[in-house]
């Protein structure tokens, strides 16, 4: 049951209760258990919109960061990428397979203020060893949705057998 | 001037959904809920494959009864699925969409005057394509109280000494209904007694809610008087594909491999090729469209219950057939007045046979964004009725 609320509000978190009982075939109550269960166990963390900065007037730049670090005895990771995370203009932290460990995400108001960043905050923690910093040219799809301009149009024939 | 026309093609009525369309096309801004084939996308790897045959440059015809791989993963299909076991070889036939393989196999079952069984209501097809293989359509009624299925009863009073065959269509387009495995046993008993062939559309036979798909063609005596029907259209939304396939005994099939030979050569080989990638690794999306579908059935169930339209519960396809016989008016006359007066587009329950008479056929291939702001409708139009 649980599994299956969850597929149904990942791609739309706004639906009501009251839909989401009538679509599973559960009751309403039982779905409003469900869902403050799930919350308090960390399994459902926020309830974010998507958006499409590009479509709005303001300027936002994003950059991606591939980080490496040395890890600190006892406590391999852990503790860097929460020194990392904790910054608010950090939006995705993960930690990596492969050629490096970090991936940082960042949003700013303009490649200035991530380079600011970078030089001011990122790069001189003392475990981070390297970083390498691209920026975001365009979005297509996030949450495994497009991000496309406008609602695309049924072009079905109106009444069909 | 002789009349050029034939008189079998003369007998032929329009499809009583053409009209309804041409009333409907008239009408600027109508909402409808009167398609039926799916609204999502082919998925993606599917179209892609298909793509890619392009670019591969395979634009050439293919073997008549299509390609040998495709026919393979048909096969397997069938197995995987509802347990049917067809050889790829002589048993198995792509065609152009399901469409075709329900008039080839008319063509070759049927001598002029044979009898041939349609429940109704049901898909506007089989009765216009029995009677251009000079056959006899026989109408069977089906009945609300029995959830639209059809009882051995039914065919029992139907058959006659040239009755050949019994289309089964279910799951139905245009009620929703389904036919357990009992069921089905009950209608097999009888075929196997009065030697009955069957054609079975099982299009959406994927689209079935809290229940799996049962052939008939896999119940003990069936498969070899069986044609099955089947296709990409529904289970993969993939209607301008036209592609579909029919399996059954190699006699029939061989038959048909000649009707299809000659007028049609072979099924586009695109989607020949799409095809082939939409059952090796469709599965998934198969599961993911019909569960959108059955959460769109609760709601469109539920919101009727709630607005007082009665409607018994489907449990396959892509419809509900609510009744409207309480209003005290015809099916095209509410259909009608609903597209005046609420601009929202359904197909009166007569386009698929007079036995629709007092129900509509409402499609949830929409989103239920889009169905919510129709019930909306729908509700104001029976509110003025009830007043
Ligand atoms: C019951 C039924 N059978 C067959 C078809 C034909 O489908 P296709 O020719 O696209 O395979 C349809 C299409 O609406 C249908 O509803």
């Amino acid at each position: 049951m649980k599994e299956k609320i969850l597929n149904a509000i990942a791609k739309n978190s706004k639906i009501s209760k009251e839909d989401l009982a009538i679509m599973l075939g559960y009751d309403e109550i039982r779905i409003e258990q469900e869902i403050k269960e799930m919350e308090e166990e960390g399994i459902i963390c926020g309830y974010p919109t998507l958006i499409n900065w590009d479509n709005v007037n303001c300027e936002k730049v994003t950059a991606l960061i591939e980080v490496k670090v040395t890890p600190q005895r006892g406590q391999g990771f852990e503790k860097i990428a929460e020194r990392i995370y904790k910054f608010d203009e950090v939006e995705t932290v993960y930690l990596m397979s492969g050629g490096f460990d970090l991936t940082v995400m960042i949003v700013g108001k303009n490649m200035q203020e991530i380079s600011n960043f970078v030089w001011n905050k990122l790069a001189p923690l003392e475990s981070v060893t390297s970083t390498a910093t691209y920026f975001v040219l365009k979005k297509y799809k996030e949450h495994g949705l497009a991000l496309v301009n406008g609602v695309s149009e049924d072009e079905r024939m109106l009444i069909t057998p | 001037m002789r009349n050029p026309l034939s008189k079998t093609i003369e007998e032929i009525k329009p499809s009583g959904i053409r009209k309804f369309f041409d009333i409907v096309s008239e009408m600027k801004d109508a909402i409808s809920l009167g398609v039926g084939e799916p609204d999502f996308d082919t998925p993606w790897h599917i179209r892609e494959e298909g793509i890619y045959s392009l670019e591969k440059g395979r634009t050439f015809y293919t073997s008549n009864a299509g390609l040998k791989e495709l026919k393979i993963e048909i096969c397997r299909y069938l197995k995987r699925r509802f347990d049917l076991e067809y050889n790829y070889e002589d048993e198995t036939l792509v065609t152009v969409g399901g469409s075709e393989a329900i008039d080839a196999a008319m063509r070759v079952m049927i001598d002029p005057g044979d009898e041939v069984l349609i429940p109704e209501p049901c898909y506007v097809s089989y009765l216009p394509c029995v009677q251009l293989a000079y056959g006899v359509p026989v109408g069977i009624p089906l009945q609300e109280k029995n959830q639209f299925k059809l009882t051995k009863q039914e065919v029992l009073d139907n058959i006659t000494e040239k009755t050949k065959i019994l289309v089964l269509p279910f799951p139905n387009n245009p009620t929703g209904a389904v036919m357990t495995k009992e069921d089905l046993q009950e209608i097999a008993e009888v075929c196997v007694e009065k030697d009955i062939f069957v054609l079975s559309d099982e299009i959406y036979a994927e689209l079935t809610y809290g229940q799996r798909h049962t052939s008939i063609a896999s119940l003990p005596g069936m498969r070899e008087r069986t044609i099955v029907i089947n296709g990409f259209s529904k289970s993969y939304a993939m209607t301008g594909w036209r592609l579909g396939y029919a399996t059954g005994p190699s006699e029939i099939i061989k038959q048909m491999i000649k009707v299809h030979q000659f007028a049609i050569m072979c099924a586009p080989t695109t989607s020949q090729y799409a095809a082939i990638e939409a059952l090796r690794n469709g599965d998934a999306d198969v599961e993911r469209m019909s569960t959108a579908y059955d959460q769109r059935r609760r709601f469109l169930v539920e919101s009727f219950k709630r607005m007082g339209l009665e409607c018994f519960e489907p449990f396959g396809a892509f419809y509900v057939f609510p009744s409207i016989q309480k209003f005290g008016m015809s099916s095209e006359e509410f259909a009608t007045r609903l597209l005046q007066e609420q601009k929202v587009a359904v197909v009166p329950g007569t386009a698929f046979g007079d036995s629709g008479e007092g129900f509509l056929r409402i499609s949830y291939a929409y989103s239920i964004d889009n169905l919510k702001i129709a019930l909306v409708r729908i509700e104001e139009f029976i509110k003025t009725l009830e007043k």
